[in-house]
């Protein structure tokens, strides 16, 4: 496969709009489900999905991709509403409701699926992709019906975006606003459903949590500013999408969701390393400074101590007074002098002004500088 | 033995292994590291097959299992940077693990018995036919003798640190200040969680292993807070999809561990929907009540307070408190049958024992302890009178 084929082969070309379309979408809406803590949501929705795929085709026969989304869909909400009915009404945890419905719905789907592999007549081959996703199997309909989706979702998100903001981070206060919360909330859970249900045929119902979070988790990482945010998870799942269905179409056979999975799943692992302000790398980095400015601090502070008693303040001492002092080495020294705060001479130290003035003010940091 | 009463067997043994460490994954709220594990364990499948080159291989499940393990540090590490939060630490490991073992299939195992759609739901169908062969001399299928083993392991350690798990699944705190450390009993619990997994994975598959820890125990849990009985019961509601599953299977010529999930389902949606105090029905009817309750308390206390006579017709009354007919004739006819009000002309007023009520419930009310409304039930209460 050569890079020119993108723009020239139509099945190639139709086939990356719509995983970057799938993955715009999906970082999109997936912000909100990450700060929703929904992630495992997103999980559980697109494996209760399978059975509504399997029975959509068993009572219809067609194959055609709307329709099993359409029951995709219905199974989806349906598994939703259970989940919530099980949360709110009895004592089971969230955790045992989404691991029950996720399996359960599967089991029954999977049971479905080879129900109708076993029918003599149906021409059920190719159900099996909605495990894993084939993206090569996404014809020019599917991707405008995707492209009409996300058009609408951003209409709306933009329509209520004052609302969906407040009630990500203050559900009490939209309430006491006098907005709707429970239309809201059903609103954000419509559509993240929605996003789920179309990725579907790209990526398959087992890996499509990923594909909500992943985008929006490595997002987060760079911003805290929920608009900036849902901009860059788009651009993230974006892509995913592309990178993922290149490499994957250059391989034969490879299925689709895993791919763009793993590529996902490398955008979180740059994120988390590499963020200038959260990174875990830049985090050590920050660390590490603290602790030797601390060391370098307590060295000065500890010189100080000694000098505090002398009327001259500039009177050379021995550098091996401070030898009973831990956190000095050669090195504190050198840096020390080099931001001035003291002066060595052969074996000897001695505290500049400077340096004995920034001393008496290091635990008086709320003092006004004088 | 036959293939039929093998696989039933197999089935059994492999619902009672994952029920037991099922019931303690729920109990401690990570009903879902179970599911990220039995994903998540395929690499290390793929990567031991590659070695091994057998299923069944001791050390398969044990590189298999290790790898459920590095599951779980891995999301406690990604927690532990506090980036992001519990849930979506999990929602990206195991996705992204998962995914590797589905490529390393694709790539490099495409001509060997192993093939993605398995991995989902196992190959309970034939697992009967996979014998252990010792100087061509036949033992029983191989998976029947893994589970069989990991089973009694699981047993005997649940014997032997019973106290132990049950301390640290209630009350972490005492338990660490006991000495039993919770992190050993975390990662053994993990241990065996693991190994089931990998064990089970063969027969019923990745998903529907978590079927089979989660739902009888959730099922069990709606049942009974005893933790012995919770354990029994989630054991016979395995068995029981089990063999029912098997047998449904069967009559529709279609996927034994889809069956037995779809089973379970039906299990666990009768339990949640008819058990006796936590069910769906049970609670929605204690809630009526208690609205009604609610209600009436509230219209005596109106009552207690109102004196004059325009207070307490009953018309006005409708409007002050401002009910539907429905809810205010049925409140009305509540607190007469347990004579608290008395009517005449259309006036309602407190009876001696509707007046003691009141008092002891405003009591409650401004003291607001639990001791005082526990009397008032015993003494006035309500749909018994």
């Amino acid at each position: 496969m050569e890079l020119t084929d993108f723009f020239t082969d139509y099945t190639l070309r139709t086939i990356t709009l719509g995983t970057a379309v799938l993955g715009a979408i999906c970082g999109m809406l997936g912000s909100f489900a990450v700060l929703r803590k929904q992630s495992l949501l997103g999980d559980a929705i697109s494996h209760a999905a399978l059975p509504g795929i399997a029975l959509a085709f068993l009572f219809t026969g067609l194959k055609d991709s709307n329709v099993l989304l359409l029951g995709a869909l219905i199974s989806g909400f349906i598994g939703t509403v259970w989940i919530r009915g099980i949360v709110t009404k009895t004592h089971l945890k969230t955790d045992t409701a989404l691991g029950l419905i996720l399996s359960l719905f599967f089991g029954f789907g999977e049971l479905v699926l080879s129900y109708l592999k076993k029918q003599p007549d149906a021409n059920q081959a190719g159900l099996d992709k909605y495990l894993f996703g084939q993206a090569a199997t996404l014809v020019q309909s599917d991707v405008i019906v995707m492209i009409i989706v996300t058009g609408i979702s951003l209409v709306v998100m933009l329509l209520f975006w004052k609302e969906f903001k407040l009630l990500l981070f203050d559900k009490n206060y939209a309430m006491t606003l006098g907005f709707n919360t429970r239309f809201i909330d059903g609103l954000i859970s419509f559509f993240i459903v929605l996003a789920i249900v179309i990725g579907l045929q790209t990526v398959g119902v087992v890996l499509m949590s990923a594909m909500l979070l992943a985008p929006a988790a490595a997002a987060r990482q760079w911003t805290n500013s929920l608009g900036t945010m849902v901009i860059l998870a788009a651009v993230f799942g974006a892509f995913s999408g592309v990178f993922g269905t290149g490499i994957s179409a250059s391989y034969n056979n490879l299925s689709t969701g895993p791919v763009i999975v793993l590529v996902a799943a490398v955008f979180v692992g740059v994120s988390f390393i590499f963020s200038p302000s959260r990174g875990v790398l830049f985090k050590q980095i920050r660390l590490i400074r603290n602790r030797r400015d601390l060391e370098l601090k307590k060295t000065l502070y500890f010189m100080y101590g000694i000098v505090e008693k002398h009327e001259d303040i500039s009177r050379p001492h021995s550098i091996k007074i401070l030898n009973g002092f831990q956190g000095f080495t050669r090195g504190t020294l050198k840096a020390l002098s080099d931001k001035s705060w003291i002066t060595i001479k052969g074996q000897d130290w001695s505290l500049t002004e400077e340096g004995f003035q920034t001393a008496e003010n290091l635990y008086n940091t709320n003092m006004p500088e004088s | 033995m036959n293939a039929e009463l093998a696989i039933i067997l197999i089935a059994c043994l492999t619902a009672v292994a994952c029920a037991i460490p099922g019931v303690f994954l729920v109990l401690r709220k990570m009903a879902l590291i179970s599911d990220a594990i039995s994903h998540s364990i395929l690499p290390g499948i793929v990567i031991g097959f590659f070695i091994t080159e057998d299923l069944a291989s001791p050390w398969l499940i044990l590189l298999a299992a290790f790898s459920g393990i590095i599951t779980v540090v891995l999301v406690e590490a990604i927690q532990k940077t506090g980036l992001v939060k519990e849930d979506t630490a999990i929602g990206l490991v195991f996705p992204a693990l998962f995914s590797i073992g589905v490529l390393l299939i694709a790539i490099y195992a495409n001509d060997i018995h192993l093939d993605t759609d398995a991995v989902l739901v196992g190959r309970l169908e034939y697992a009967a036919f996979d014998k252990l062969m010792i100087d061509h001399v036949s033992y029983g299928p191989k998976s029947m003798w893994t589970i069989s083993i990991t089973l009694v392991i699981t047993l005997a350690l649940l014997f032997a640190f019973y106290k132990e798990l049950k301390l640290s699944t209630f009350d972490i705190g005492l338990s660490s200040a006991l000495g039993f450390s919770p992190v050993i009993l975390h990662y053994g619990l993990m241990s065996v969680a693991s190994v089931t997994t990998v064990v089970s994975f063969d027969a019923v598959g990745a998903i529907l292993v978590v079927a089979l820890m989660i739902a009888p125990a959730a099922a069990a849990y709606l049942l009974t807070t005893d933790l012995k009985k919770m354990i029994v019961l989630s054991i016979l509601f395995g068995i029981m999809s089990a063999i029912g599953g098997y047998y449904f299977a069967v009559w529709l010529d279609a996927s034994i561990s889809g069956s037995i999930t779809t089973v379970l389902g039906l299990i666990f949606l009768l339990v949640y929907l008819f058990a006796p105090t936590k069910g769906l029905i049970a609670v929605l009817f204690r809630q009526k009540r208690q609205r009604t309750e609610v209600s009436l308390l509230t219209f005596l206390l109106h009552l207690n307070n109102h004196d004059s006579i325009e207070e307490r017709r009953v018309a006005h009354l409708q409007e002050h408190i401002n009910w539907g007919k429905v809810r205010a004739k049925t409140v009305l006819e509540l607190a007469q049958k347990n004579n608290m009000i008395t009517m005449q002309d259309e006036v309602v007023s407190l009876t001696n024992k509707g007046l003691k009520f009141t008092e002891k419930a405003l009591d409650y009310i401004i003291t607001n302890k639990d001791e005082q409304i526990e009397d008032m039930k015993d003494d006035f209460f309500l749909f018994r009178g």
